[in-house]
C-alpha cells in the first residue's frame, strides 16, 4: 500500500469525494478544508502527540522511579511525534518514508 | 443563566447536573447520561420505525434510514475495503451515536455530550482498543513492524520506535479532542453571541438595535453549528475506518 500512512489525505480526498453529497451543494469544504480548517487539524495532531509524549514519560517514571528524566526525554519524543503526525497530514499520499 | 448578575457565563453550559432527584443524585444519572439515552432511544426509534414498513417507495423516515445506512455501508466498503463489512456495525452506531449526541445537544434546553472530553475520549479509546485487538489478531507480532518502518537504519531504531509509537498512541487522543475542541468552541461562541443579544437588549432602543447584529450572528452560527455537528460525526466515522483500513491491510 504505497498511501497506507497518510490517512489524513485519504481523510480529505473522501470528504471531497463524499462530504459534498450529505450536506450542501458546495464541495464538502466549507469549515474544515479551509486554510483554518488545515491548521486547526495540525494543531489538533501536535497537541495530541505532545499529550500521549508526556503521559507515556511522566507513567514510565511512576512505574520506574526516575522522575524527571523520563517525562523529560519523552516529551521531546512527543514534539518529534507531533511534527511526523503533521508532516503525515500535508504530504501528499507518500507514505512517511 | 445567561444573564444572571450582569456576566458572560460562557461555560456553565457544560456543568452536569444530575437529574431525576435523589434516585439520580446517588447513582450519579446526569443530564448528560439521560441525553446518551435519549440519543440511543431516538437511533433505535429511527432506525426501528423507520424500516417498519419497508416500503418500496419510501416514506419520509425511512429515507432517512436508508440514507444514513448507505452512507456509512458506502465509508466502510470505501475505506476499508471488502473486511468493511464486518465492521459496519459498529461504524454505523459510532457515528449515529456521535450525530445524534451532536444534534441534539443544538436544540434549546439540551445537553451537547460530546462537549465533554470523558465522553468523546472514552469512544476514542473504544475505537483505539479495537483497531489494535484486530490488528493483533489479524497479523499477531507483526503488527509490531508497524512502529519500525522497513528499510530504516537499526541504529535509529532508540529514536524511531518511541516517536511512531507516541504517533500511535496520539490517535485517540487527537480523535477525542478534535470532537470535543469543535463542540465546546461551538456551543461557547453560541452562548457568548446569545449573553451579548440580552445585555445589550436590556439597555433601551439603540441596545435594541445593537442587539440585532449577535442575534443575526447566532442564527448564521446555528447553521455552521448543524454542518459542524453533521462533519464532526463524520471525521469521527471516517477516521475510525482509516484506522481498521490500517489495522486490516498492516503494510
Amino acid at each position: 500500500m504505497p498511501d497506507s500512512d497518510d490517512f489524513e489525505e485519504r481523510l480529505r480526498k473522501a470528504r471531497e469525494r463524499q462530504g459534498a453529497k450529505p450536506t450542501s451543494p458546495g464541495p464538502g469544504q466549507l469549515p474544515q478544508g479551509g486554510t483554518w480548517g488545515i491548521g486547526f487539524r495540525a494543531g489538533v495532531e501536535v497537541v495530541s502527540a505532545l499529550i500521549a509524549g508526556v503521559g507515556l514519560g511522566w507513567l514510565l517514571d511512576r512505574w520506574l522511579g526516575t522522575w524527571p528524566w523520563l517525562f523529560l526525554l519523552f516529551f521531546v519524543f512527543g514534539g518529534a511525534a507531533g511534527v511526523l503526525n503533521v508532516y503525515r497530514l500535508i504530504t501528499p499520499r507518500r507514505a512517511g518514508k | 443563566m445567561a444573564a444572571e448578575g450582569k456576566t458572560i457565563d460562557a461555560l456553565g453550559q457544560f456543568e452536569l447536573t444530575p437529574v431525576l432527584g435523589k434516585l439520580g443524585a446517588s447513582v450519579g444519572f446526569t443530564q448528560s447520561t439521560a441525553h446518551m439515552l435519549l440519543a440511543v432511544g431516538a437511533i433505535t426509534a429511527l432506525v426501528m420505525w423507520g424500516m417498519a414498513r419497508r416500503a418500496v417507495v419510501p416514506g419520509r423516515l425511512q429515507s432517512v434510514a436508508e440514507a444514513s445506512y448507505e452512507f456509512i455501508q458506502g465509508l466502510c466498503l470505501n475505506q476499508i475495503g471488502d473486511e468493511g463489512k464486518k465492521f459496519f456495525p459498529f461504524v454505523f452506531s459510532l457515528f449515529m451515536f456521535v450525530l445524534f449526541g451532536n444534534l441534539i445537544g443544538l436544540l434549546p434546553f439540551a445537553f451537547t455530550f460530546t462537549s465533554h472530553i470523558v465522553v468523546t475520549f472514552a469512544l476514542a479509546t473504544i475505537v483505539f482498543l479495537l483497531v489494535t485487538i484486530v490488528a493483533l489478531s489479524i497479523h499477531g507480532t507483526k503488527f509490531f513492524g508497524y512502529f519500525f518502518p522497513e528499510g530504516a537504519p537499526k541504529a535509529l531504531a532508540p529514536l524511531i520506535i518511541p516517536i511512531e509509537l507516541i504517533s500511535y498512541l496520539s490517535r485517540p487522543v487527537s480523535l477525542s479532542v478534535r470532537l470535543f475542541a469543535n463542540m465546546v468552541a461551538g456551543h461557547v461562541m453560541l452562548k457568548v453571541f446569545a449573553t451579548f443579544v440580552v445585555l445589550m437588549g436590556s439597555a433601551g432602543v439603540l441596545g435594541f438595535l445593537g442587539a440585532s447584529l449577535p442575534l443575526a450572528l447566532n442564527v448564521v452560527l446555528i447553521g455552521f453549528e448543524l454542518l459542524v455537528a453533521f462533519l464532526q460525526a463524520y471525521v469521527f466515522a471516517i477516521l475510525t475506518c482509516i484506522y481498521l483500513h490500517d489495522a486490516v491491510h498492516l503494510h
